[in-house]
């Protein structure tokens, strides 16, 4: 009996020493890539295309082939915005348009999001509205400013509705189609732990739906920007304050051609630099978190 | 016509005399091609404490009963009882949560289960630690190999405290030296505790090396063909001369089965 009990033990311990060894074998290295080597592909490769850009920019003017009326030179431009920077005025522009662009993008959230999740859950509510919602996408926001200038006026609510308008079909669709992918496999292994209905929905499907919506809120940001750019040209009055977009009505009507693309590259920047800032990392962060970050 | 997953009332738990009871069930889907039986009047009787292997060929529906058993579906005829509660079940897939660690996969299981906040943690750590896995409570799944995916599912599923657990092929996707010592964790998790498992499985020796019994499914529509119940004392090997045996035999009712298929 003896015996047979130490053979036993052996047997087990064996077993542990055996398992240890496959896990060190298997184990998955996770390596950060080191900031040079960042730098170096990630950083390096837009500064040099920025560069050349401005290069060809310059030698366009420098070497006279555009007219100085159809091409402002880089130069220019600097200096209309040096001039803003002095007199104090870039900062409150550029947060006038920003402030507006980020509570309607909040405002548009708090829609989107329930709106997405029960068309992804509820049948009825999908083939109803569904169609209407990825239709609405394509349907340019600036569409929307006439109207919204007839119901409210020239006034921050109406700058709002075109926002909400853009934005909210991106938000929603993003949810859609992330609860849309979900692996039913997930839905399973949920149900048979006892994550049915709203728990069901709240531990398993919104967390693993979280990567599509995470991309229809980058979405739904630039539709944000851009209709709330769309807004401020069409619709400039001294009462909205002056934001970027009537920066850049202001420089075609004092055929102001530096200041035009001034305004033109300020937007292009701030909208680059939200995603940047805010959506980007966040997306990184999610994908790599669940390890499908591909380099 | 049901599932049934009522626990016991207090006092009785005792004097189960089953783990789970499968009663004539059937189960027929219906297509674009017709109504196509997949399960024809199965009757099985899981033992409490007992580790029964359903063997069979592919579309003899074992992994449809498992579902049934799981609650996952409901069968066309007869009655499934689960006396222990909803049973756990485990995938080929670990199908463990990405956006979790493997601990917080855990304790997931725990929390949909009831257990307060404050014993989550020590609880899932214990169980981390009975599948040998004591270091990897805030590992993510993709820092996991495939082993080690399958016993932190294992752990979750065991987080279930179920008297029942369902295996749907979960060694299946595993390298052979992997699947082999996954082997001897789970008989001996299985001796450590009360568990009655129900395993699913295409591999004979698999069937062999792990189980008290062995059901032999026939295919299209599934039926018991077949039963064997093992003597050979554990802990087995897979190479040992008796499994090799009794697999051998095994195999051949199984290829019977599926030559009936050629031959209309």
């Amino acid at each position: 009996m003896a015996s047979t009990d130490t053979a036993a033990t052996v047997k087990k311990d064996d077993l542990a020493g055996l398992e240890a060894g496959l896990d060190a074998l298997d184990a998955v290295e996770i390596r950060r890539t080191p900031v040079r080597e960042v730098l170096l592909k990630k950083v390096l490769p837009p500064t040099i295309a920025v560069a050349l850009v401005l290069a060809v920019w310059q030698i366009l003017v420098s070497a006279k082939i555009t007219e100085e009326t159809k091409l402002p030179a880089p130069s220019a431009v600097w200096d209309g915005l040096v001039d803003m920077w002095l007199q104090g005025t870039l900062l409150e522009v550029v947060w006038t348009s920003v402030s507006r662009g980020l509570a309607g993008f909040l405002l548009a959230l708090a829609i989107g999001t329930p709106l997405g999740l029960l068309v992804a859950r509820v049948k009825f509510v999908r083939a109803a509205i569904g169609p209407i919602l990825s239709g609405l996408q394509s349907l340019p926001s600036v569409a929307w400013v006439p109207p919204a200038v007839l119901w409210f006026g020239l006034n921050d609510a109406m700058m709002f509705t075109v926002i909400l308008l853009g934005a909210v079909p991106s938000i929603a669709n993003g949810l859609v189609s992330g609860v849309d992918q979900v692996p039913p496999l997930f839905l399973r292994a949920g149900r048979t732990m006892g994550a049915t209905g709203l728990k069901g929905t709240w531990h398993v499907v919104l967390p693993a739906a979280l990567p599509g919506y995470l991309a229809g809120l980058k979405q739904g940001w630039a539709f944000s920007w851009r209709s709330l750019m769309a807004a401020e040209i069409i619709a400039s009055s001294p009462d909205l304050g002056l934001g970027l977009g009537q920066l850049l009505e202001n420089g075609r009507n004092n055929i102001d051609l530096p200041g035009v693309f001034l305004a033109i590259l300020l937007i292009l920047v701030v909208g680059i630099a939200i995603d940047l800032l805010i959506f980007s990392p966040l997306e990184r962060w999610v994908l790599r978190s669940r390890g499908l970050l591909v380099k | 016509m049901a599932t049934t997953f009522a626990k016991a009332a207090e006092g009785t738990v005792a004097e189960q005399t089953h783990a789970a009871r499968i009663e004539h069930v059937s189960k027929s889907f219906s297509g674009p091609a017709g109504t196509q039986l997949v399960l024809d009047d199965v009757s099985l009787d899981v033992a409490p404490g007992e580790f029964v292997t359903i063997l069979g060929a592919s579309g003899c529906g074992k992994s449809t009963l498992l579902n049934l058993v799981a609650g996952l579906d409901r069968p066309t005829q007869g009655s499934i009882e689960t006396p222990g509660g909803r049973p756990a079940l485990m995938f080929q897939e670990h199908a463990l949560f990405p956006w979790l660690t493997a601990g917080k996969n855990i304790e997931l299981a725990l929390r949909l289960r009831g257990v307060a906040k404050s014993e989550r943690r020590p609880e899932a750590e214990r169980l981390l630690e009975l599948v040998r896995l004591g270091g990897a409570y805030g590992k993510r799944v993709h820092e996991l190999s495939g082993g080690m995916r399958q016993r932190v599912a294992l752990a979750r599923a065991l987080a279930q405290d179920s008297q029942l657990l369902l295996m749907d092929e979960p060694f299946a996707a595993l390298d052979a030296i992997t699947r082999d010592v996954l082997h001897g964790e789970l008989t001996r998790i299985w001796e450590e505790t009360n568990l009655s498992v129900l395993f699913v499985t295409h591999n004979v020796r698999e069937a062999v090396r792990l189980a008290q019994r062995v059901v032999l499914l026939s295919s299209r529509p599934g039926r018991v063909a077949k039963e064997w119940t093992v003597g050979i004392e554990q802990p087995r090997r897979i190479e040992d001369a008796d499994v090799a045996e009794l697999s051998l035999e095994i195999t051949e009712h199984l290829r019977g089965e599926i030559r009936r298929h050629g031959q209309h």
